[in-house]
């Protein structure tokens, strides 16, 4: 018989949330456990939960304190993470296409140099990786991917670019992601998708959830544009391999 | 078709309302604005909800002026000069511009960020239930980014109420109230003691996205690296170099910095307010104590209009009201319902 599950820690966060902490570091066994509870909760709720904030290994709770007390609150949910079963069933599996390297991807040759080998391993290693959607956060549709090739794991750039382009995916740390919007990030830019996973005015704004799984694969810089060009009119561009 | 048409603007101002909550978990800050209270009183003074949209301005001055109608407005928040075509409004206070006629502010006093309601609200596109403005997600209406010369508020014209004034709970300079967590144990009891007995002070390069602090250096306990998890309104990061960010509703969803502490609910507005230079300090609370002053809070919010009156002098509007009411679109300016509505 499998041991039973530990309990997670519950941590206050201010007066109207509760972090539920199952690891406090990066894994996936403690990833799943969130968002069985994250299901869980979506299927029982509970009155007085205002959202829900899946991350890799913790859940935060908002509630509304006029509604309910964090100490009752905090009873109920380690009641549902006792029986929140950690699989998944029905997980959506995406392809997304990238472009590497060149002007799309700036840092691939020197993370093949920092790594002591070619571009085209980067690239091979990277396209062949099964990844999961482990959390999404910072900006909308900022997607944290796990499953990355440990051969690929890189500490983070030490100057942070305060600009990355929309589109790119990169590595830092033991993860990649897919990052929709231009904005700051310390990570190692390999390449970019034309896929957005937020898009205003399209059904539905966030294509990805946490919890589907994604593959890539390279096409070229002819494709990208074209590609690019039709999720800018509203086209998903990625492939769903699994509904 | 009435307008409230931006002639001059200062940085930081924009339209925010209650916010775009519900899609955190795709990393969408909720936004909306930095006071709740102020948007709350400015919005309750016009007899709009309390969250409808309403323009937040940040520290300096701005002009505005009414266009194709009178445009009746609340101000509430940190005060400032007002006038209306030369006449003075207070804040805390309803006033109507009549076609073509100017509100002047000044720089703000003794606060940050003050709230103009417009009567029956900003005409906009709802994203996701909200017109606050979120520029770094392309949200917002009707312009998704801060404002500047040159934009036009849309209303509807000004129904010629009563103007009326709000009496709010009076300042204070108490502490700012926290409670411990979610990561206060990456911290050493002396260094947590540091925190409550260090004078503060807000930093000149906070936004609407967090207020950098200025005082003691706070130590982590083993590096300050954590795997990201999420944040809330209020969470007070503390990054490699010691010195706090209190992350404000811009906040991204999640944070990779240990989070020792978090602001309680019930000062999140009065916290927001303090202008950077000035010195405070934060209290620690147990969590029945937070609680029992966010229901108070909540209290607060949703019995604003309790605490109307009649405004004193009448006589300052009389001339928008008489406006207003040639262009067909006003009720009288003594409307006894209105009065007794607004008398205690």
């Amino acid at each position: 018989m499998a041991e039973p599950l530990s309990p997670p820690r519950l941590l206050p966060s201010g007066d109207s949330a509760i972090t539920v902490e199952f690891s406090r570091t990066i894994d996936d066994a403690a990833n799943r456990r969130v968002l069985a509870l994250d299901r869980v909760i979506a299927a029982e709720p509970i009155a007085g939960i205002t959202e829900t904030v899946p991350t890799y290994r913790s859940l935060l709770v908002h509630y509304d304190p006029v509604q309910i007390t964090f100490d009752a609150l905090g009873e109920q949910l380690l009641a549902r993470a006792a029986k929140a079963p950690p699989t998944e069933s029905g997980t959506r599996r995406w392809r997304i296409p990238i472009t590497y390297g060149g002007e799309h991807g700036i840092d691939l040759e020197d993370v093949a140099k920092a790594l002591q080998t070619t571009p085209d391993d980067i690239v091979a290693r990277h396209a062949a990786g099964d990844y999961r959607v482990a959390m999404i956060g910072f900006t909308p549709g900022w997607s944290y991917l796990s499953g990355l090739d440990t051969f690929l794991h890189i500490p983070r750039r030490k100057e942070p670019r305060l600009v990355t382009p929309a589109g790119t995916i990169s590595i830092g740390g033991i993860q990649t992601g897919v990052q929709c919007l231009a904005g700051p990030s310390g990570w190692h830019l390999l390449g970019r998708t034309p896929v957005r996973t937020y898009q205003l005015h399209r059904d539905p704004t966030f294509l990805l959830e946490p919890g589907d799984a994604v593959s890539f694969t390279a096409v070229d810089a002819k494709t990208f544009a074209e590609q690019d060009r039709a999720a800018e009119a509203g086209a998903f561009v990625a492939e769903l391999v699994t509904p | 078709m009435s307008k409230l048409v931006v002639i001059s603007i200062g940085p930081a101002s924009s339209v925010q309302d209650g916010g775009r909550p519900g899609s955190q978990r795709y990393g969408l800050t909720p936004s909306g604005a930095m006071d709740r209270l102020s948007l709350a009183a400015a919005n309750t003074l016009v007899g709009n909800e309390p969250f409808a949209a309403a323009v937040e301005i940040g520290p300096f001055g701005a002009t505005f002026t009414a266009r194709g109608g009178a445009v009746r407005i609340g101000l509430a928040g940190a005060s400032r000069n007002a006038e209306i075509g030369g006449r003075p409004v207070a804040f805390d206070s309803s006033a109507t511009l009549a076609d073509g006629e100017t509100l002047t502010l000044g720089f703000a006093r003794g606060g940050s960020f003050s709230y103009l309601a417009i009567e029956h609200g900003i005409e906009g596109e709802p994203m996701f239930g909200s017109l606050a403005v979120n520029a770094r997600a392309g949200l917002g209406s009707p312009y998704p980014r801060p404002l500047q010369s040159g934009d036009e508020l849309k209303t509807k014209a000004a129904s010629g109420a009563a103007e009326r004034r709000i009496e709010l709970p009076a300042a204070t300079d108490a502490p700012i109230r926290i409670v411990f967590g979610p990561q206060d144990d990456e911290f050493t009891e002396e260094n947590k003691q540091l925190f409550l007995d260090s004078e503060w002070k807000i930093s000149a390069t906070s936004d609407r996205m967090g207020y950098r602090l200025e005082g003691a250096v706070i130590k982590h306990r083993d590096g300050h690296n954590i795997v990201s998890d999420g944040t809330v309104n209020g969470s007070i990061q503390v990054p490699g170099n010691g010195q706090p960010i209190v992350l404000m509703p811009d906040r991204g969803t999640s944070g990779g910095y240990p989070k020792i502490a978090t602001v309680i609910t019930a000062d999140l507005g009065r916290f927001a307010q303090t202008s950077a230079g000035r010195p405070f300090r934060f209290k620690s609370v147990t969590m029945a104590e937070a609680q029992a002053e966010a229901i108070k809070f909540h209290a607060l919010l949703h019995s604003l209009s309790d605490r109307l009156r009649a405004i004193d002098d009448f006589g300052l509007n009389i001339e928008a009201l008489r406006d207003a009411n040639v262009a067909g679109q006003a009720v009288s300016a003594v409307d006894v319902s209105t009065w007794q509505v607004a008398l205690p």
